[in-house]
């Protein structure tokens, strides 16, 4: 999502520039090194929700010389353990080896995301909202431990160099590690200025690290929600209705509640909560369990009647979202018109691990412990769930194993539920509820399913004189706090803003009304935007007998990014070389995030008439590389998760009922499916911009071009199944 | 009823449904929670541990069938083979999520095991069944073909 969704809530700080008040904070309210005594008289590393942590408290320098950064953000895949920590280490000179990562409690005041207001994941701004404060923080450990060394040492502190963790000087050959001058570095009273280093001094910023989770993630110690464990936990499974807008009309819970083992039945918002000592126990009943829905007002309607009623939609103008020139003149003035209809189907994020929580009520307020992705709107939420006020709502971030903007919403599903669950059961009570795989499928907060349509016309030099966009479909952010004033941004980003110099532009909306219910999903509007405006690009370029490349470079004159990606990508990918005959290469580029990336893919036609992706080259501008094996990673699982999207991923209503289940009807990207991937990254000193969604956008319209460029026939309906392509 | 097995080398006895899947009985019966569930119909592998030596899918198979049998899962794994795969899960930072990981090793172990120098196809045949929503088959691979080195030498 990006940081204009969140204009309606508290903004905390202007978006784009942290201040340095909130970067400081005030008064004495710095960063602080924060040690408190144990009883057995050492020191030790208070933990991240003690009251003695400062506001902006983002490091904690321990004795043991272990350097831990807070993590305001979710650790959900995309790497904000490792590039965050290697913010900190950077200005601190730390060294790698003694880096470790831990999430924040929820903390508004302290952890806000300085994009968005809130404490939150999402929009790609981890490393850009964080880059300054990180930063800051990171440089101002390190003035408090140089002077702490000064003062033992009695040297001037102008004379202390530090590195790879090593506070030196030079004269009198003296050096100490981080842990032994904490102590000392503590009763310090934080620096209000601090230097931060010249970009071009960088040891560790740009260098290939290992990432901070390598080991619990290889050795299966690394704690999800799943793998929490409280003393006297049961286990929940929901049964919720099969048609979105159905409610509970009855239960017969009679039979269910004979299964040994089950502990409760519950009704709570979403459905009917069955409550066991252990989750098969709970999966068990919940079939048992026997209910009568009220469909009164639930969605009836199947796929291919939507996608009817949208076309029609599309027939007449739309809200306007962007508007230069005349089109009707453009068009007019034409001697030749393409047009074009794209469909997009509802998308399920499916991450691997399915939504998860536990939960527990207290006498003194609510724990609970999840993948968070919005802490203080599921702080929020979970309140208003138990009856209290969001101060008495502890959140205990934990790994999430994946998310893809699932785990981001704002009336936070799963956790309410868990909440709810939680309060159905004595006071003290922890309680885990898993979803399902088929929950996860079916339950909906799906990406919208689209519709496009295009007319462009061409001069008779075959230059574009006008381009006509209608998009039709659901907002993400009606009804909720998100929704701003005018047009939703987030149906149109990627195509209101078509970096294209085209003379005569209009982009309209059409935002529909079903009963199903959708969010954001790894990155937004580009996941159709950027795939309807690149393919039908290309339709238009090959009517304009002109070569993909340098169409687009020659109407991205304004647009040097934009441009520098193409280019690398397409020298690397061979964009020039000849191929053999039935092998094709198809490009495509994409900003978003503030992020630029351009993909080149290289398709084959198979014995059996089908298409293999055989290779993908991706160039990428994020400016700064903080650290380049994360980029790389997030390139490379962006395009096997806009891979999966675009070759299979589907879930269609059938009079309402969702038809996919679960991975064997909902199939996903498989390593036989995964193509040759390259990434080459931009060298920039731009401030570094975001890298977990822009992978996504370019791959789908990259593979649908070198398909159009292999066949002459671009594939216009999604996942391309439906266009009659097998892969 | 009981159900008695080797876990990770120990002797474990669970008075559970004889029914109740594996997977759920070495996550909440014994604690071990390094073995995922993704999906509950083996069709995603999260949940792949090791009986007698061959990779199994935990969230599929009955507690109750593996009475005296050897279970291995992520946390027990050990020797040449598995230390290799880690080594070179690690130093090519295949993991993301991680999610799904323990599952990736469990296979890939497994076949190293058979296979001390798959090929390209001896690894989709064998880790096709695993899912990574994360998208790190390219690096699987490589690290499949890393540790097949590393074995070697």
């Amino acid at each position: 999502m990006n940081k204009h969704i969140f204009s309606s809530l508290p903004a905390a700080e202007s978006p784009s520039e942290p201040s340095r008040r909130t970067v400081l904070g005030t008064g004495a309210a710095g960063l602080l090194l924060a040690f408190v005594w144990t009883p057995g008289g050492s020191r030790v590393a208070q933990a991240a929700s003690s009251p003695m942590l400062a506001p902006n408290a983002f490091v904690r320098v321990a004795p043991d010389n272990t350097v831990t950064v807070i993590i305001k953000h979710l650790e959900m895949g995309q790497g904000v353990y490792t590039g965050l920590a290697a913010i900190v280490a950077e200005e601190l000179d730390a060294d790698w080896s003694q880096m470790r990562a831990e999430h924040a409690p929820a903390d508004v005041k302290l952890y806000a995301n300085l994009a968005f207001g809130i404490q939150g994941t999402g929009g790609s701004t981890a490393v850009a909202n964080s880059w300054d404060q990180l930063r800051r923080a990171g440089a101002m450990a390190r003035a408090m431990l140089v002077t702490a060394a000064a003062q033992t040492w009695k040297v001037p502190a102008g004379e202390i160099s530090v590195r790879d963790g090593v506070v030196s000087h030079a004269a009198s050959k003296r050096t100490a590690t981080f842990g032994a001058l904490a102590q000392r570095a503590a009763t310090l009273t934080p620096p209000k200025e601090v230097q931060l280093k010249d970009p071009a001094g960088f040891t560790l910023l740009g260098r290939e690290l290992p990432r901070l989770d390598n080991v619990g993630k290889t050795t299966g110690t690394a704690i999800y929600a799943l793998d929490v464990v409280q003393p006297g936990m049961v286990y929940a499974a929901v049964a919720r209705p099969p048609r979105f807008g159905g409610v509970v009309k009855s239960i017969d819970d009679k039979i269910a509640r004979n299964v040994k083992g089950v502990v409760t039945v519950a009704s709570i918002s979403s459905g009917v909560a069955v409550v066991a000592d252990s989750f098969w126990t709970a999966m068990k009943a919940r079939d048992a369990l026997q209910i009568e829905w009220d469909e009164s007002k639930a969605e009836k309607r199947s796929s291919p009647q939507l996608f009817a009623e949208y076309r029609k939609l599309a027939e007449k103008p739309g809200e306007s979202a962007k508007k230069v020139g005349d089109v009707a003149a453009g068009l007019k003035s034409s001697s030749k018109t393409v047009t074009a209809e794209f469909e997009f189907p509802y998308l399920a994020h499916a991450p691997m691990e399915p939504l998860d929580a536990v939960a527990r009520i207290n006498a003194d307020g609510v724990e609970v412990w999840a993948g968070c992705q919005f802490q203080t709107i599921d702080q929020a939420n979970a309140a208003k769930a138990a009856g209290v006020t969001p101060d008495k709502v502890r959140i205990h971030t934990v790994l999430a194993g994946g998310s893809f903007g699932r785990r981001a919403n704002v009336v936070s599903d799963y956790i309410v539920e868990a909440v709810e669950i939680a309060k159905a059961l004595p006071q003290g009570t922890p309680v885990k509820l898993i979803w399902t795989r088929e929950d996860d499928i079916k339950g909906g907060r799906y990406r919208p399913m689209y519709l496009h349509t295009f007319v462009a016309g061409l001069d008779a030099k075959n230059e574009l004189t006008a381009w006509r966009h209608r998009i039709v479909g659901q907002s993400i952010a009606k009804g909720t706090p998100f929704a701003g004033p005018g047009i939703d941004v987030m149906s149109v980003e990627g195509a209101a803003n078509l970096p294209y110099a085209v003379p005569n532009l209009d982009v309209e909306l059409h935002t529909t009304d079903t009963g199903v219910p959708v969010l954001w999903w790894r990155s937004v509007g580009s996941t159709h935007t950027a795939y309807a405006t690149e393919v039908f690009f290309d339709m238009v370029a090959r009517a304009a007998g002109k070569d993909p490349l340098a169409a687009r470079r020659a109407l991205l004159t304004d647009h040097p990014r934009h441009r520098a990606v193409l280019d690398l990508a397409a020298e690397k990918a061979g964009w020039s070389t000849a191929l053999p005959e039935g092998r094709a290469r198809g490009i495509a580029v994409a900003e978003s995030f503030g992020s630029y990336v351009a993909q080149v893919a290289e398709v084959s036609r198979t014995a059996n008439g089908g298409i293999k992706i055989d290779r993908i080259v991706c160039a990428v501008d994020c400016g700064v590389a903080v650290t380049p094996d994360v980029i790389r990673a997030q390139m490379e699982g962006g395009i096997g998760y806009g891979l999966s999207a675009i070759l299979k991923g589907e879930v269609t209503l059938k009079d309402g009922l969702v038809e996919q289940g679960n991975f064997n009807s909902y199939d996903v990207l498989r390593i036989n499916e995964m193509p040759k991937v390259e990434v080459h990254i931009v060298p920039s000193v731009a401030n570094p911009t975001g890298v977990g969604e822009p992978g996504v956008p370019p791959i789908g319209p990259a593979v649908a071009n070198a398909i159009l460029a292999l066949t002459g026939k671009a594939p216009t309906k999604l996942p391309l199944t439906a266009s009659g392509v097998s892969v | 009823m009981t159900v008695s097995f080797q876990l990770n080398g120990s002797a474990v006895t669970l008075d559970v449904d004889p029914e109740m899947p594996l997977l759920w009985a070495i996550r909440e019966k014994s604690g071990l929670t390094g073995t995922k569930f993704g999906c509950g119909i083996a069709s995603c592998g999260a949940c792949t541990v090791h009986v007698d030596g061959v990779a199994m899918r935990s969230c599929t198979t009955p507690v109750s069938s593996i009475e005296g049998l050897k279970v291995t899962t992520i946390e027990g794994i050990e020797g040449k083979t598995a230390d290799a795969v880690k080594a070179s899960w690690q130093k090519l930072n295949v993991v993301q999520c991680g999610y799904c990981q323990s599952g990736q090793i469990m296979s890939a172990v497994a076949l190293l095991t058979q296979t001390p120098k798959p090929s390209d196809t001896d690894i989709n045949d064998a880790m096709s069944g695993n899912i990574c929503r994360c998208a790190t088959y390219h690096r699987i691979r490589l690290a499949i073909h890393d540790a097949a080195k590393t074995m070697e030498g």
